[in-house]
């Protein structure tokens, strides 16, 4: 035996965790949820399971809490996906500014939330968002204005779970920040003197060179979105209160498949889920080639 | 050219002194509107902090009370306590101990001399503020750590991060040394399809899991959230090839030489370089493990025995509602550890984060 060939040998030697891993709980599981989802598989009577055909998927244009799930992270995201890109790119930028002092302690600031458990973030912002005591609206109250009854309205509960998604703005944020510090100067020194203002050289010259992780943090985003699920778990007690506003799709799922233990469809629900956050992808990835430069000339 | 002449005419003309002046100006305005929003940001932890340490009795007193946690002052007269008021009197505020309540006058005793005479003071008792003392409960945390039972919940998170860490230590070294030393056919679409696996939305595989490890007695164990990490996971794998790669390779060549096999190799050249990278995972899988809610819910579901510490804090909350200074304790020491690792490590966390985000 040749010693390439021993070598691709040890080679997957090393691999194979990954290569079992990645048939036993992502290849396998991918092709078990689509068979699954043509099935009326319950996990409390295991016993027996019927063929139905395309009868989940067509359950699901006649589920009223697929639409009400659907429209809710849709208006969710009505807000959480231009923040999702406006926050992050406007702290870097203010972090990246030459005069600001006290960088390094305001970035580890600002990143320190993300580490904070899902749990005690949103206990703590149930709190700072009550109507009454949270210093929300007892900040607002000093203002003059009457503050929204933040958790328990249909409409606000929105923005309140925007407002607590801030907290989970580190990641983005830093590597927002790291690719605008990789920016060459000598950029920055032809657009000035080409006349550029800092308006110009931040719409010229940073949002260019940034853009793949701008379009990184999109993609990371919209699959969150689509996978949007402990804060309002966690917030609604799995009720998906007020009303059904909170009732976003992923707590739909994890209701049908893991509380009635309703797999078959479930993996129907899943599957529409995955179609979706598929497409999404899709369609950013195409648009990617109209505004996101690439410097060294390749995709990632 | 024209802008150019502008620029360099401005700054001769103005005395160096203002441009100085300006710059110290901008940075002073810049770094003070970096801070309070800073300052904003952070405030939920002031909040937290100010809440846990409150007397149950003071939240629900009043709604609009103090943001600090205070006592009212009593003073005890005669065997009976009664509650010290700011009265305004012509000279002045005087704090008194409200003895008789009356709507057209109330009558006080002074506690800095309580055998004088009662004072008389015209005027509802009722548009009088009462005095307050700072009066931090610490003990509530020490109600939150029994009630909760933190001991449990802490070994529980424990032994699921340890036996988390070593699993993803050991297949994630393996699978970033594959991918970082060997001449894999295919290479290229294998790491493609690993790095791929990030953007699946694991719900789709979690369903079919979820109805393997309930079939095989799994449920109810902490065994899904054990095992699978023993089988390399992108994040770890990308972070550890990348440092894999920035190590020379004369050193593996040399081993090579000498009669080393790979695991050799692995084990006493690669490794013993790679502590920053072992260290930085180790901890990331922590922390993971810490934060982590959905697995541990889902798998764990009616065994609060078993549960770690997200989910036991989430279940007592649920249970124990109406509690703000309990619910307030219960974040604050599950944030604890997760916080104190960061600023103990922070630059290998960053440092983590950018390698993952930006190299990809």
């Amino acid at each position: 035996m040749s010693l390439k060939r021993i070598q691709q040998i040890w080679g997957f030697i090393f691999l194979s965790p990954w290569i079992i891993g990645f048939l036993a709980f992502t290849l396998f599981p991918l092709a078990a949820s689509l068979i699954l989802s043509f099935t009326d598989y319950n996990l409390n009577r295991a016993d027996e399971i019927h063929w139905l055909g395309f009868a989940n998927y067509m359950k699901i244009f006649t589920d009223p809490l697929v639409g009400i799930s659907l429209a809710a992270t849709f208006k969710f995201a009505l807000i959480a996906l231009p923040l999702s890109i406006i926050l992050p790119v406007g702290l870097a930028a203010l972090l990246n500014a030459k005069q600001l002092k006290g960088k390094r302690i305001l970035r580890t600031l600002f990143y320190m939330p993300y580490m904070v458990p899902v749990v005690s973030s949103v206990y703590i912002w149930q709190g700072m968002l009550n109507t009454e005591t949270g210093w929300i609206n007892r900040f607002l109250g000093l203002l003059g204005i009457a503050g929204p009854n933040w958790l328990n309205d249909i409409v606000w509960i929105y923005p309140a779970l925007n407002i607590i998604g801030i907290w989970g703005i580190g990641n983005a944020f830093l590597i927002t920040l790291a690719a605008m510090q990789g920016v060459p100067t000598e950029l920055y020194e032809a657009a000035t003197v080409d006349g550029a203002g800092p308006w110009g050289r931040f719409r010229n010259v940073t949002l260019p060179m940034i853009s793949p992780v701008i379009f990184y943090n999109l993609v990371l985003s919209v699959i969150g979105l689509f996978r949007y699920f402990e804060i309002p778990y966690i917030l609604s007690q799995g009720t998906g209160r007020p009303g059904n506003a909170q009732m976003f799709f992923n707590l739909h799922l994890y209701k049908t498949a893991f509380v009635f233990k309703e797999m078959g469809y479930g993996s129907a629900l899943a599957w529409l889920l995955f179609a979706m956050a598929f497409i999404a992808t899709l369609a950013l990835f195409v648009s990617s080639r109209r505004w996101v430069y690439y410097a060294s000339g390749d995709g990632f | 050219m024209a802008i150019q002449t502008r620029v360099i005419s401005s700054t001769i003309a103005s005395p160096w002194y203002l441009h100085q002046l300006g710059k110290f100006g901008a940075s002073a305005l810049l770094t003070l509107f970096a801070l309070i929003l800073v300052s904003a940001f952070l405030t939920p932890f002031a909040y937290s902090a100010l809440t846990a340490i409150k007397d149950k009795e003071q939240i629900t007193a009043s709604a609009r009370g103090s943001i600090l946690p205070v006592d009212r002052v009593k003073f005890t007269y005669e065997g009976k306590e009664y509650d010290v008021v700011k009265v305004p009197f012509e000279d002045g505020v005087r704090e008194l101990a409200l003895f008789i309540k009356g709507r057209q006058e109330s009558t006080f005793i002074d506690p800095a001399d309580p055998t004088a005479e009662p004072i008389v003071w015209k005027g509802s008792w009722r548009t009088l503020e009462p005095v307050e003392r700072l009066a931090p409960r610490w003990g509530n945390f020490a109600i939150a750590w029994q009630q909760v039972n933190f001991p449990r919940l802490i070994f529980n998170t424990l032994v699921i991060a340890v036996l988390g860490v070593i699993g993803t230590l050991l297949s994630c070294i393996s699978v970033a040394y594959a991918f970082a030393r060997f001449p894999i056919p295919g290479k290229r679409i294998l790491f493609l399809i690993l790095i791929g696996t990030i953007i699946l939305p694991s719900q789709v595989t979690l369903v079919p899991t979820y109805t393997f490890f309930a079939r095989i007695g799994w449920v109810g164990t902490w065994l899904p959230l054990i095992v699978p990490h023993f089988f390399a996971n992108a994040y770890n794998v990308f972070l550890i090839r990348q440092y894999f790669l920035t190590l020379p390779r004369d050193l593996d060549e040399a081993a090579m030489i000498d009669g080393a096999g790979p695991f050799r190799i692995l084990l006493s050249v690669i490794i013993p370089q790679s502590w920053p990278v072992i260290v930085a995972v180790a901890l990331f899988h922590t922390v993971f493990a810490w934060n982590d809610y959905f697995m541990p819910l889902i798998y764990l579901l009616g065994k609060p025995e078993l549960q770690p510490i997200s989910v036991g804090i989430q279940v007592f909350n649920f249970q124990y509602g109406q509690q703000p200074h309990l619910i307030q304790a219960t974040a604050l020491m599950g944030l604890a550890l997760p916080v104190l690792i960061f600023f103990m490590a922070q630059r290998v966390f960053m440092r983590g984060v950018v390698i993952t985000g930006v190299e990809k």
